[in-house]
């Protein structure tokens, strides 16, 4: 009987309710991890399960394989709760190698199942993941798992025998069959995965086919094998009702921008350079051309910055997006946009630095850069989405600032949020607020036009070049107010640089109060921005849960803050504030609210977990 | 079209911005060309766009009264293809210089000519910074002794005629600042050409570089040095007409004497030519072992970058229809959770 047909008996098995479960598949980069947890996240959230993912993958495209550095792996939460965060700690940990197994395994929770492909586990790929002997021969490291080793590659092989493929085509099912091993293991239903097969494969019968008979496998194995005598299933999550999708913050930003494009009166450019972990945001825009979006690879990041001033000037929504060394290039062009006063949104999805640090890793270090990371006096909003799906308004608020105040924005995603995924409510495109985009269409002194003549906002108009009568010019030079002509003078040199802060700080008149979770005042208040808030929304609950008196302040606008964040934070005996940063926001915090902030910093390309959120906390509070 | 436009003169193409550059200086030439010229094209004034970088040469656009943009150092490509891709229906064109263009901004020349944008790239050489006073530019010839280099450059320059063909621009052009006829019927060439033209122009900075190019534009002595490129033509010049250039049995090129030779021997132009050698091999004459071709050395058509990005636009909206956003949010799988 070939592993792939269906059991013979259903008999013996029993079936527990959990609430939430953390797995996490991981092993070789070649091995199809990423492909496998997102079918797993797919599978669930059609299901009904609040879920949210964190992919963990190495820089390198195929590091050597076998080896620890080349490991690849994809944790996901799924839950019948409302949850924030892919988990601290997992329940199910797949390895399909040795290294995995090493680099992994220390986050498997006591008591927690480890399924391992023991094929894999011979002599070269010991020896490759630093093992002097083979860990699953009755190692005490494993004693306080669950281990189930199963001869993956083996079964595999025999679930596809018959369809003519070689040994190395079949063995690239090997992630299928871990799949519907663990699909078996929670009761997961793998139509669609089936479905996604035949569509993906569709130009290759013979792979669909296989991929879907070591997807079934797995799953026989799991139902047929004395070893798995539980399993497990958990319920839909009560989520506000409504239609969901599941999204990644990438794509939610490509999505906010097609939607920009075709709400407002304006087209959007988008001009960016290949860098990780951005690139994805140029890869879904360039498909919404239909949309009004246009889409330019540029030949390098400060092309890609140049071009999207030039954008602006022509009268375009423009748009750029890089990470932390991209955004480097960009500064002076960033400068110009400034100074130029033209609308502009530059994305930084933020990732391990300095330098090229960690390119596929998180981080939220860029916050001083974006803040100061230009020459002369340059400041510019900065706003931080917080989750994969408000990516999706976060972009639009951003595109929207830049153009009711004519400067440039910058936008500070992060690698954790745009490729973590998360359900989401899909909105009702009659609902969204689209972006009014004021040209200006004839001379406003009189008969001449000037250029940097401002409304009580101090913003000046937009004037698209092939409009008759306001022919202008504008450039990086200082400018006299008004008519934007050159002009050096130290007493313009003054006015400029004053009216530009000015009008950047307004933008806090134009922007929400910043909104709290839990009382108005307390012991502690828990001050986070962008991606970390997850982590300290849960830890944050955790702890209120245990009576203790603390409130969460989660910045989504960090410059210029809320009109009523300082009055929020002086409600508080102590204030703490959790970064991936070395005390970034904290240093802003500090020195504009003279208050002495505590810094919680973690620094090692992952999110924080949330139990070392709330030990902070009760650190903090204890002191 | 163009009758019922208001008939525009060179007056209506100058800003009410005082011109500073320095007295004398070859830009001013180049300026009152350029505003001669525009209003022959039978476009209205708010369609142009001028972009500049940094230098000398890149305050251009503040003394034009069309729309402008006065960048960074060596972006002015780059600007110009946003420009381009936000507002297709305008002519741009980018000022730049020596510097600007070949050094600091090499690499946005090159991508912006291969990809064929249409746009105009002017090109301002007078071999030298001259804005920061006097060092010595990636076009001043070997050994040129500067502010950076009292000992004479050990940089070999690069030939921007050279640089564009190799990155097979579709234009390809050079003129002089002074020799202003030629120089305003080579730019009106360049802003009749669909694809990215560049304009070689030997402009003369009289304070840091004097006299650079009076070889090739002092009367007297420029006959003898330059050669007027004509399609179809062959390459004769002198005071007396009374030279040619052929190519010798090497394929090489090689002054001669028109007397003992039929001028069918000669080396014939074709701009239009679509193999680039021959108008790689005219880019390579350089002063004083040969004389130097002025005008269009290429002169050929390919795909436009704008045009086929704004094909493809209309292609997805007649294939796929106009964007629909409720369609895009409910793409991929989507479950419903009940009240």
């Amino acid at each position: 009987m070939s592993v792939a047909d269906p059991p013979a008996s259903p008999e013996g098995r029993s079936k527990e309710a959990l609430d939430t479960v953390v797995i996490r598949f991981c092993g070789d980069s070649g091995d199809g991890m990423q492909l496998a947890g997102t079918q797993f996240t797919n599978v669930s959230a059609v299901f009904g399960n609040d879920v949210s993912t964190l992919p963990d993958f190495p820089a390198e495209i195929r590091a050597p394989i076998g080896t620890v550095a080349g490991v690849s792996g994809f944790q996901i939460c799924f839950s019948s709760k409302d949850i924030f965060t892919p988990g601290d700690e997992v329940d199910t940990l797949v390895a399909m190698n040795p290294a995995a197994l090493k680099s992994n395994v220390a986050d498997l929770k006591r008591g927690g199942t480890l399924i391992v492909n023991e094929d894999a586990f011979e002599a070269s790929n010991l020896k490759k993941a630093g093992y002097d002997h083979n860990p699953l021969d009755g190692d005490e490291a494993l004693a306080a798992y669950r281990v189930h080793k199963v001869p993956m590659t083996r079964l595999t092989r025999d679930s596809v025998e018959g369809l003519g493929l070689s040994q190395s085509e079949a063995d690239r099912s090997k992630n299928f069959f871990a799949l519907g091993l663990v699909y078996w293991l929670y009761d997961r239903d793998s139509k669609p995965t089936e479905d996604w097969v035949q569509t993906k494969f569709a130009k290759k019968p013979e792979i669909a086919e296989a991929n879907i008979r070591a997807l079934k496998g797995g799953s026989n194995f799991g139902f047929s094998t004395e070893a798995f005598t539980v399993h497990y299933e958990v319920p839909p999550a009560k989520l506000a009702p409504g239609k969901y999708r599941k999204i990644t913050g990438n794509e939610a930003v490509a999505m906010g921008l097609a939607t920009a494009a075709r709400l407002s009166n304006a087209d959007v450019v988008f001009s960016g350079y290949p860098i990780t972990p951005a690139s994805d945001i140029l890869h879904e825009l360039s498909k919404f051309k239909h949309f009004g979006v246009t889409t330019f690879q540029a030949e390098d990041e400060i092309a890609a910055m140049s071009a999207t001033c030039g954008a602006a000037f022509g009268g375009a929504m423009a748009v750029t997006a890089s990470s932390g060394p991209g955004i480097c290039l960009k500064g002076e062009a960033m400068g110009l946009g400034m100074i130029t006063e033209l609308p502009m949104v530059i994305i930084d999805v933020q990732r391990g630095g300095p330098s090229t640090g960690l390119p596929t890793k998180t981080e939220q270090s860029d916050l001083l850069l974006a803040m100061f990371g230009r020459n002369g006096e340059s400041p510019l909003p900065v706003i931080a989405p917080q989750t994969p799906g408000d990516c999706f308004w976060a972009i639009q608020e951003a595109m929207r600032v830049a153009v009711e105040f004519m400067t440039p924005v910058l936008l500070l995603s992060d690698g954790y949020i745009a490729n973590g995924a998360e359900p989401w409510m899909v909105p009702k495109a009659s609902d969204i607020e689209p972006i009014k985009v004021d040209f200006l269409t004839g001379p406003n002194v009189g008969e001449e036009f000037h250029p940097y003549l401002r409304d009580e906002r101090l913003v000046r108009p937009w004037a698209a070049p092939g409009t008759p009568g306001l022919e202008h010019r504008v450039g990086g030079l200082e400018k006299k107010d008004g008519t934007g002509n050159v002009e050096y003078s130290p007493e313009n040199h003054q006015h400029m640089s004053d009216i530009r802060a000015r009008k950047i700080a307004n933008v806090a008149e134009f922007i929400p109060e910043q909104e709290i979770d839990g009382p108005e005042s307390g012991d502690l208040l828990v001050l986070s921005w962008g991606g970390t808030f997850g982590s300290c929304r849960t830890a944050v609950r955790q702890a209120q849960e245990d009576g203790k008196s603390v409130t969460h302040a989660h910045l989504r606008y960090l410059n210029p803050f809320p009109r009523n964040l300082e009055t929020i934070i002086r409600n508080f005996k102590k204030v703490l504030i959790p970064e991936l940063n070395l005390g970034q926001l904290s240093l802003m915090i500090r020195s504009k609210y003279l208050v002495d902030a505590v810094s919680y910093n973690k620094i090692q390309g992952k999110p924080f977990k949330v139990v070392e959120v709330l030990n902070k906390i009760n650190d903090v509070l204890k002191s | 079209m163009s009758t019922l436009l208001p008939q525009l003169t060179a007056k209506d193409f100058a800003s009410d911005q005082e011109i500073r550059w320095c007295p004398r200086c070859g830009d001013y030439s180049i300026l009152a060309q350029m505003k001669k010229v525009l209003p022959e094209l039978g476009i209205p004034r708010e369609q142009f766009c001028f972009v500049s970088g940094i230098g000398c040469s890149s305050r251009f656009p503040y003394y034009m009264n069309t729309y402008g943009f006065h960048s960074i150092h060596g972006r002015a490509p780059a600007v110009a293809s946003g420009v381009k891709l936000a507002n297709p229906d305008l002519q741009v064109w980018v000022i730049t210089g020596d510097g600007d263009a070949l050094s600091i901004g090499g690499n946005h020349l090159m991508h912006a000519i291969r990809r064929n944008l249409d746009i105009n790239i002017v090109l301002f050489n007078n071999q030298i910074y001259g804005l920061t006073k006097g060092q010595y530019s990636p076009t001043s010839p070997l050994g040129s002794k500067t502010k950076s280099t009292p000992y004479g450059s050990v940089d070999n320059p690069l030939n921007p005629l050279s640089v564009a063909i190799g990155c097979e621009a579709t234009f390809v052009a050079r003129a002089v600042d002074v020799d202003t006829r030629h120089l305003a019927a080579t730019l009106r060439r360049a802003a009749n050409h669909k694809g990215t033209s560049f304009v070689e122009v030997y402009q003369d900075c009289n304070v840091f570089n004097s006299g650079a190019f009076y070889y090739a534009s002092k009367k007297g002595e420029k006959e003898e040095n330059i050669i007027y490129l004509e399609h179809g033509k062959p390459l004769i010049f002198g005071k007396q007409r009374d030279k040619g250039v052929r190519l010798n049995a090497h394929g090489r090129p090689e002054v001669v004497d028109l007397s003992g030779i039929s001028e069918d021997d000669l080396l014939f132009h074709d701009e239009e030519a679509e193999d680039p050698s021959l108008a790689f091999l005219l880019a390579q004459m350089r002063h004083p072992e040969f004389p130097e071709p002025l005008g269009v050395l290429r002169n050929v058509s390919r795909t436009v970058y704008d045009q086929a990005v704004r094909d493809q636009v209309s292609h997805a909206k007649e294939t796929l229809g106009e964007g629909d956003l409720e369609k895009l949010f409910n793409s991929g799988d989507t479950w419903v959770v009940e009240e």
